[in-house]
């Protein structure tokens, strides 16, 4: 250290006291570093009891005869609701944005910690009490009406009739609701808490330009998160009236309840469609932008390479994610809209190719000529990029009105926005688990068992999902309990339906050894070093695991761009965001 | 380790304080320790904050709109004339809190919690008149599950009472704290904040109310 820095350390003045005794230092922490690690450790065990859930539906899938059913009907859709509501919400939400948003974000922006440390505790403590919520929903007695059934969309008025006698329609279905509810309130207060800090909190030279892209994508999914979470709470609050006040927003007239006809009239269960999928198409995006944030960052530091195209793929964040915003009707097309509705939500919706096509070419253009390193977190990124790229491919065939009246409620439908959203999301937390574990914890992972993980789970992935679109190309109905396979008339489908499975618990049983891996390695795996992947950004200039407020009491200056990798003339191979400005050469053009 | 760093600034001193060195509608301790938020970080945070809020009250209104061009059992209902006069206190207190804010920068503290307090009464009056309305409304038999025309009256009222409470509660925790704001160039950031909101939830009445009498 030089004596200006040392000079620099006296001055220093520690602006936060770190919090004594257990509870506050690890419970009731407002330290974004432990809230972050909370989120994560949440969506971990969500991940297992999300993923056992499949594994027991796939066996069910496998087995059915009409004689022999391992789930009777309703359990099959209670155990798929939990499975998508778990996924989605307590996964797919929580751990790109909540986990590494939360551990990293203000790192890389050289801020000490999120804008309202408080605020963000209780962002994280509300999610956990929707996830109690959730739970306890799972384990609602069959006289008080089971667990819901009405799928993660909840849709009415399946989900708006309270009826304790039904199963799936009885206290379960409520507390879904408030559960839901409950989650839109955490995340609200999370996404203003991400917004103020990045526009507000950013150290000297961090220009908005000059932040690396998961802190883009994280603010670009912060705001959609604000738009959207608000959206649903409205159609929350007008179900819960349904259920529990006897308003009709949802319920229409006439519906017959066993023998009885029910009081409710006039609703419209296609006003909660549009409700649900104003936030629902954006919370695809909620789920996977920060994904493109975290693999962007990855690719070019194990391809030693400027990102391609840095601007470009700031610009295509934002494009995504204003365009998710209108294009909701796509999964409404049978719903009986307009057909030339339709047609607009269909064009709207291929528009979002040329951003998508815009960002996976600048991620082949990172690659192209880089020195690329193949280790678990890089796998990660490349499985991401694969996955989203066949995942769009068959987006491009559903958000066409007219095909999706043929694929519409089809196992293709279910393989799409698996591949998409699902799997494409968990690699990209897979990738950024591996890559920012070293800064987490201190310690390095596993490689071994990484690619291991990696390649079982990557090639199970595709064995499940890649079947389902044939299924669904046959015709194969989702959301079926039993199936009379002799109806399609191909004998193929059984068998397809066991190699699914198969494959799933292959899938499923891999992630045991990321689990293993990553406690395993928080005790004995070896020690990291403060930049152990030769990175560029903020996280990688400080100790492995950072101070209690990150810069030791001081204020980071950046002076270079995010991905200043092998630029030619320099020292090294990289020059960090924060090295002194000659440490670019001035005769090498910026990229 | 630390490449390229600068000290962190002390707090400024000096600042022009009401009363005390604390500071505790401006530079909020986040942390056990003395941590600072530039104070356009709170400016931006009630801005944002304001975002999910118009979300959610427009989700309400195209519902509403939806709900009551989608079929033939939508009643009108009438407007109980309370809701006029509740009208104009809300209106009424936005006004005393920008008296309040114009007499702050003018560095009379007097007058500042004089209109502060009004304003604050103002919207409690407000929030009693709905209670009426509810009341009357209800003694006619009208209830939440009566007609969609009733439902949304009062889930919409309700609903902005609700966010309302959360206004009177800042401005009484502002009152509360009157010896020892911070004020700097005549400007309070916690003062400026609530007002902001107050001022919002003034127009999401409006938009409110203005939805019942179009929307009839």
């Amino acid at each position: 250290m030089s004596a200006g820095h040392e000079a620099a350390e006296e001055h220093a003045v520690h602006v936060h006291s770190p919090p004594q005794g257990f509870i506050w230092k690890y419970v009731f922490s407002t330290d974004h570093k432990v809230i972050g690690k909370q989120y994560f450790l949440l969506a971990m065990a969500s991940v297992v009891i999300g993923l056992t859930l499949s594994l027991l539906f796939r066996y069910h899938l496998m087995a059915w005869t009409p004689q022999n059913q391992f789930l009777m009907p309703d359990t099959y859709l209670q155990v798929l609701t939990m499975h998508g509501t778990i996924l989605v919400f307590m996964v797919l939400t929580t751990a790109p944005l909540g986990g590494f948003g939360n551990y990293i974000l203000p790192i890389q922006i050289g801020a000490e910690d999120m804008a309202f440390p408080r605020l963000n505790m209780l962002s994280f403590w509300l999610t956990l009490l929707s996830w109690v919520v959730l739970m306890v929903a799972f384990f609602v007695p069959g006289d008080a009406g089971g667990p819901p059934v009405s799928g993660w969309t909840g849709y009415a008025p399946l989900s708006a009739i309270n009826n304790l006698k039904t199963k799936g329609m009885g206290l379960g279905q409520s507390l879904w609701v408030g559960s839901i509810a409950i989650f839109c309130l955490a995340s609200l207060v999370g996404a203003i808490n991400f917004i103020v800090t990045i526009l507000d909190l950013r150290c000297k030279g961090m220009s908005l330009m000059r932040m690396p892209l998961p802190c883009h994508a994280w603010f670009v999914t912060a705001i959609l998160a604000l738009l959207s979470f608000a959206v649903l709470l409205a159609g929350g609050m007008l179900l819960l009236l349904d259920r529990h006040l006897g308003t009709s927003f949802f319920i229409p007239t006439g519906v017959v309840f066993g023998s009885e006809i029910l009081n409710h009239k006039g609703g419209s269960p296609l006003l909660w469609q549009h409700l649900f999928w104003f936030f629902g198409h954006p919370e695809v995006y909620i789920a996977i932008l920060p994904g493109m944030g975290i693999v962007s960052h990855i690719l070019a530091n194990f391809a030693r390479k400027p990102i391609f195209g840095y601007t470009a793929m700031v610009i295509a964040l934002n494009a995504i994610a204003a365009i998710g915003f209108v294009v909701w009707g796509h999964h409404m097309f049978q719903s009986g809209m307009s057909p030339y509705t339709a047609v607009a939500f269909s064009v709207i919706t291929m528009t979002i190719g040329v951003p998508s096509a815009i960002k996976t070419f600048n991620w082949l253009g990172t690659l192209w000529g880089g020195t690329i390193t193949c280790n678990s977190a890089m796998l990660y990124s490349l499985g991401f990029v694969s996955l989203f790229v066949s995942g769009g491919i068959s987006g491009i065939f559903l958000g066409q009105n007219a095909v999706d009246i043929y694929f519409h409620d089809t196992w293709f439908v279910v393989a799409h926005f698996h591949l998409i959203m699902g799997v494409a999301a968990l690699f990209s937390i897979a990738a950024g688990s591996y890559y920012w574990f070293p800064k987490m914890y201190g310690r390095m992972m596993n490689e071994t068992l990484g690619k291991l993980h990696f390649w079982l789970t990557f090639v199970g992935a595709y064995s499940v999902f890649i079947p389902m679109h044939i299924l669904g190309m046959w015709g194969h109905p989702r959301r079926f309990a039993g199936f009379d396979y002799a109806f399609l008339q191909d004998p193929m489908v059984p068998s397809m339906q066991a190699m699914i499975t198969y494959a799933a618990f292959m899938a499923v049983l891999a992630q045991l050894i990321f689990i293993f891996n990553f406690f395993w390695s928080m005790f004995k795996g070896a020690l990291a070093g403060d930049n152990p992947w030769n990175g560029t950004s903020l996280e990688w200039s400080i100790p492995s695991p950072p101070p209690f407020d990150n810069f030791a009491g001081k204020h980071p200056v950046v002076n270079h761009d995010p991905y200043e990798y092998s630029v030619p003339g320099a020292a090294k191979d990289y020059i960090m965001q924060t090295d002194p400005p000659e440490a670019r050469p001035t005769d090498v053009p910026k990229h | 380790m630390f490449p390229n760093i600068e000290p962190l600034k002390q707090p400024a001193k000096g600042t022009a304080d009401m009363a005390s060195s604390r500071a505790p509608g401006y530079g909020v301790s986040e942390h056990r320790g003395a941590r600072r938020l530039p104070p356009r970080a709170y400016y931006t945070a009630i801005l944002v904050a304001l975002a999910p809020m118009v979300m959610l009250f427009a989700a309400f209104g195209s519902s509403y709109i939806v709900r009551q061009g989608l079929s033939n059992d939508w009643r009108e209902m009438s407007m109980p004339p309370v809701l006029w006069v509740n009208t104009l206190l809300l209106i009424l207190s936005s006004l005393a809190l920008e008296g309040a804010r114009r007499a702050l920068k003018n560095g009379n503290t007097a007058a500042f919690k004089r209109y502060w307090s009004t304003g604050t009464v103002l919207g409690l009056g407000f929030v009693a008149g709905q209670g009426v309305v509810w009341w009357q409304l209800a003694s006619q038999g009208i209830y939440v599950h009566t007609n969609p025309s009733s439902s949304f009256f009062y889930l919409l009222t309700v609903t902005h009472v609700l966010h309302l409470l959360g206004g009177v509660g800042a401005l009484t925790w502002v009152l509360s704290k009157t010896p020892r704001l911070r004020v700097e160039a005549g400007r309070c950031v916690s003062v400026d904040v609530s007002a902001t909101y107050w001022h919002f939830m003034d127009g999401v009445w409006l938009f409110v109310f203005g939805l019942f009498l179009i929307g009839r």
